[in-house]
């Protein structure tokens, strides 16, 4: 079950590097040729700031607070916002997570949805904020079958 | 200046395994579910499934082509059905509005990647700015 007072909870801050030849590796799983990702100093993808998996971890990471059931947990929602170009290889980002949600909802075939919410923001060597991402996960209110919920509003 | 028109449809596939595990490597996701052929069943899956970040990848390979990379403002996914191996997606984009917002000139488009069956394994909604045209079509126009 979910903890609802799990919102507000932040992750210590924590950093991550760009780097060009993990653009590249990125790039190329998502079978991507563009010349942006593979040159000099190659801007990121759009949904490259996922790659916070090689860089967040214990207490940088909030989202155990939320106590997401593991079997009935999926991936309802991401959004990465840019407030610029995005990030190039050869940058530091300094990054912070916290809690910002927890919501629930009636599933379309009955069922309680409960959605939670993290944002991580993303700032260069100068403090500005160049990007947040934003995780919405949701618990099902029974293991998932064929078929993902999805938000409705 | 105007918004190019999306390219044409991008079918990927059919998807692999490969390709999951590599999209796992590469972004740091390592749940099993994905790869792990026993631990997808123990889980009540006849097989592994996609991580929905690969298809999401996808529509933004897509999408940058069309846009250009450097021109990315705003990438929202929902995820909606599961893809499995041996599926056969195809990737398409249509522009939703064009308007000026801080100076820039901005474009909203909504991405779809959906499987063989018609199914949609996952929509995204994302901002651009609207990309200068390059020198060169230009010339060619002309010409």
């Amino acid at each position: 079950m979910v903890n609802h007072h799990a919102v507000g909870t932040r992750g210590a801050p924590f950093e991550m590097d760009i780097e060009r030849g993990k653009i590249r590796e990125f790039a190329r799983a998502i079978r991507s040729t563009n010349p942006a990702y593979f040159g000099e100093r190659p801007v990121i993808p759009p949904t490259f700031l996922t790659t916070t998996f090689f860089w967040q971890e214990g207490d940088a990471d909030p989202w155990p607070a939320v106590e997401l059931d593991q079997k009935r947990g999926l991936h309802a929602e991401q959004e990465y916002t840019f407030f610029g170009p995005p990030p190039r290889a050869g940058t530091r980002l300094r990054c912070q997570s916290y809690i910002s949600e927890i919501y629930t909802k009636q599933g379309r075939r009955g069922g309680e949805l409960t959605f939670a919410v993290m944002v991580t923001e993303f700032r260069d060597e100068t403090g500005r904020l160049v990007a947040q991402a934003k995780l919405t996960g949701v618990e099902t209110a029974k293991p998932p079958t064929d078929e993902q919920p999805t938000e409705r509003s | 200046m105007s918004v190019p028109p999306p390219p044409p449809p991008w079918v990927v596939g059919p998807v692999t395994r490969t390709d999951f595990v590599r999209y796992q490597g590469a972004s740091g996701d390592m749940n099993p579910i994905h790869h792990d052929e026993e631990f997808a069943r123990a889980a009540g899956f006849p097989t592994p499934f996609s991580v929905g970040m690969w298809q999401a990848g996808l529509l933004s390979t897509y999408a940058t082509d069309w846009l250009g990379a450097e021109n990315v403002r705003l990438f929202r996914v929902r995820f909606k059905e599961q893809v499995w191996p041996g599926d056969t997606l195809t990737c398409e984009g249509t522009v939703l509005r064009e308007y000026d917002q801080d100076g820039e000139r901005r474009v909203d488009v909504e991405l779809t990647c959906r499987r063989q069956t018609g199914g949609v394994a996952v929509t995204a909604w994302a901002t651009f700015v609207v990309p200068e045209p390059s020198p060169d079509k230009e010339a060619a126009h002309v010409a």
